[in-house]
């Protein structure tokens, strides 16, 4: 299925709808990117920085006592908890990282809901001499401190962001209005495939790796294609990015799960596409939960990597063309097959990643024995750990 | 079919002066505090207001204006706030815009926005973060409803893309003085009066500078090559420092007083 759509936009999704301040900069960041995607160079210095800094490939898991609570189908998990930094995001700071370079500037902003992508963007930072400003909510900053010290420790100034909701949303708000002030020597380093044009289709590129990897892995240990492909969605970087390469395999389910926080029927969910409509949000149409008067809903969610009001535009796209399902999970769900993963296989996931294992369980039931699912383990739980011990009510 | 904000910008040129345009949010101190600010704005001789329809995020503005939108949005307003602002600015006599981020116009619906615009007086609307290449709809909208559109240039805004932004403009162009956000600055920035100079050489629309006025010998200043000076923080400020809302409505009535002089001492 090929997208015939004007630049930047999936049918009547993603788009422009920012300040005319920021249009320079993002027609300087699509011909960075533009120039890049053909340039021998740049995709040998990026592939350099995978094998010798990332440590990919990342590897495939079969994880089969977990497999023994998803019907017993074959679970393959794509390790991207392996990656440096611990999740998929440093895929994604290090293309930009590296556009940043070519830009000739200094400066980077990063916004951040579970730290992951701050950490990400803050190792980047470091790694290329750049100066780096991560915005977070302070209700994040609260629940995710140790990825604020991390932050730290390499470098970089962790600013909280203390209106609105105090959480994602907010944070790229916050640095959305830094941007605008310091366009001239700061690249906006967005962590997901939200935001205006070319973030969605960039961030996508960068990430689309993990299913040209899966896909390939899952054919030379298995033979055959799987029969569905689950990932969590916040944003929506790592599920487009192991999506992307099975868009075109018309058998393949893509199945995302969005964050059902107390249960979509509540209101306190961050369910996007299950629970919101059509509308524009930082600078992107997309789904969005909004009220009458288009006012941003503030959203919930036990993690705070999902805990967004909008999504990535393409994925509004896949979800109204049918190419890809959109499904919600409880906290408690996800707690669920958080503790599970744990104790069946010896991992602990990120409790964003949570939300894809308790679709994996469900999913796998409706499936059977012979189906097999590609799962993106898109972060690893260090940094849940206080989340969930409180959760589990484990003294620490 | 001329709007009163055309005729105000027609009139002022013929007075040889720039005009003075207020911003307020809707709802905001509160929805009657709201009337009086345009009231007390229609008093001292502002030239035309500029009702706000206060958004939960509000990534253009800086903390003056979040602060408004806050309260203004917790007491409740919404679009039919907004639409009743408006009706009481064009009841106070004078030219009547909207200025509001796009997403709350595409969940009213875009004709019928343009459309509730028109019938309660309003001349035109801005849109800030609504770029020219998602406009189309819009533009027929604004079209029909007999209403100006108007857009945003920046100082970062090439020359050829000034010839694009402003041909879809009408009523005026809005020229965001700094590269920032919205607030009082204690200096103007030199590149307002540069922009403005640029946007000469490729549109006859009056222009407008926006973001960072706020006192009298700035307005005065910017009066002198601009054909409108647009003011919103300033004011705002004052009503959240007020200790009451009579004494921020003083105030208020004060500056916007300081302004009208200032922009009528430029040339």
């Amino acid at each position: 299925m090929e997208q015939s759509h004007s630049i930047g936009h999936f049918g009547p999704y993603g788009g422009r709808f920012v300040p005319e301040a920021l249009i320079g900069a993002l027609d300087e960041l699509e011909a960075a990117h533009n120039a890049a995607i053909i340039d021998p160079s740049f995709q040998k210095e990026l592939a350099e920085l995978h094998l010798t800094y990332t440590g990919r490939p990342s590897i495939l898991t079969r994880a089969k006592r977990f497999a023994e609570h998803a019907g017993g189908a074959e679970i393959l998990l794509k390790r991207e908890d392996l990656n440096h930094t611990g999740s998929h995001k440093i895929n994604n700071v290090l293309g930009q990282a590296l556009l940043t370079q070519r830009m000739g500037k200094k400066r980077i902003i990063a916004e951040t809901g579970a730290g992951q992508h701050g950490v990400a963007a803050a190792t980047a930072a470091a790694l290329f001499g750049l100066e780096c400003v991560v915005y977070m909510g302070e209700e994040d900053t609260k629940r995710q401190s140790l990825n604020v010290a991390r932050m730290k420790l390499l470098g970089a100034e962790v600013i909280p962001v203390t209106t609105g909701s105090k959480t994602l949303k907010d944070a790229i708000n916050e640095a959305m209005r830094d941007w605008v002030t310091n366009v001239e020597t700061t690249h906006y380093l967005l962590g997901t495939v939200a935001g205006p044009h070319p973030f969605p289709t960039m961030v996508r590129d960068f990430h689309k790796i993990i299913g040209e990897e899966a896909r390939a892995q899952v054919l030379e240990l298995t033979g055959r294609l799987p029969d569905a492909v689950l990932a969590c969605i916040g944003g929506g970087s790592n599920a487009i990015g192991i999506f992307h390469a099975f868009i075109p395999d018309a058998s393949v389910r893509l199945i995302g799960f969005e964050a059902g926080g107390d249960g979509v029927e509540t209101g306190r969910h961050a369910a996007t596409i299950t629970g919101g409509s059509p509308g524009v949000l930082h600078g992107t149409r997309s789904y969005v939960l909004q009220d009458e008067n288009g006012q941003t809903i503030e959203s919930h969610s036990i993690s705070a990597g999902l805990d967004y009001p909008g999504v990535g535009p393409e994925h509004a796209f896949l979800h109204d063309s049918g190419r890809a399902e959109y499904r919600a999970i409880t906290d408690a769900q996800a707690m669920e097959a958080f503790a599970l993963l744990c104790k069946t296989e010896g991992i602990i996931p990120a409790i964003e990643t949570a939300h894809a294992l308790a679709g994996a369980m469900i999913v796998g039931k409706e499936l059977g024995p012979d189906a097999i699912l590609l799962i993106n383990l898109s972060g690893r739980g260090d940094k849940d750990v206080a989340t969930a011990a409180d959760y589990f009510e484990v003294p620490l | 079919m001329t709007t009163a904000l055309e005729q105000m910008f027609v009139q002022v040129r013929k007075e040889n002066r720039a005009a003075l345009i207020a911003y307020i949010p809707a709802g905001f101190p509160s929805a009657a505090g709201c009337k009086k600010v345009i009231e007390e704005f229609a008093k001292a001789g502002v030239d035309a207001v500029e009702v706000g329809f206060p958004y939960s995020d509000p990534v253009m503005d800086g903390p003056t204006i979040q602060e408004a939108a806050s309260i203004a949005l917790a007491a409740g307003t919404g679009a039919k706030e907004v639409f009743e602002t408006l009706k009481s600015a064009h009841e106070a006599g004078l030219p009547a815009l909207v200025m509001t981020y796009w997403n709350p116009i595409e969940k009213f619906g875009v004709s019928a926005f343009a459309a509730e615009m028109a019938r309660n007086g309003g001349s035109g609307v801005i849109t800030p973060d609504l770029t020219i290449e998602e406009s189309q709809e819009w533009k027929n909208a604004t079209s029909k409803a007999e209403i100006n559109s108007i857009f945003v240039v920046a100082l970062s805004t090439t020359d050829d893309r000034l010839v694009k932004v402003t041909n879809e403009c009408s009523g005026f162009v809005y020229a965001a003085s700094i590269m920032g956000v919205t607030g009082a600055r204690t200096s103007m920035a030199s590149g307002a009066h540069n922009l403005v100079s640029r946007i000469r050489k490729v549109s006859t629309l009056p222009i407008a500078v926006g973001l960072g006025v706020s006192t009298r010998e700035q307005a005065k200043e910017v009066a002198s090559y601009a054909d409108g000076v647009i003011v919103g923080s300033a004011f705002i400020k004052l009503l959240l420092e007020a200790k009451s809302e009579e004494e921020g409505l003083a105030a208020v009535a004060e500056l916007a007083k300081q302004l009208v002089a200032g922009v009528r001492q430029a040339r």
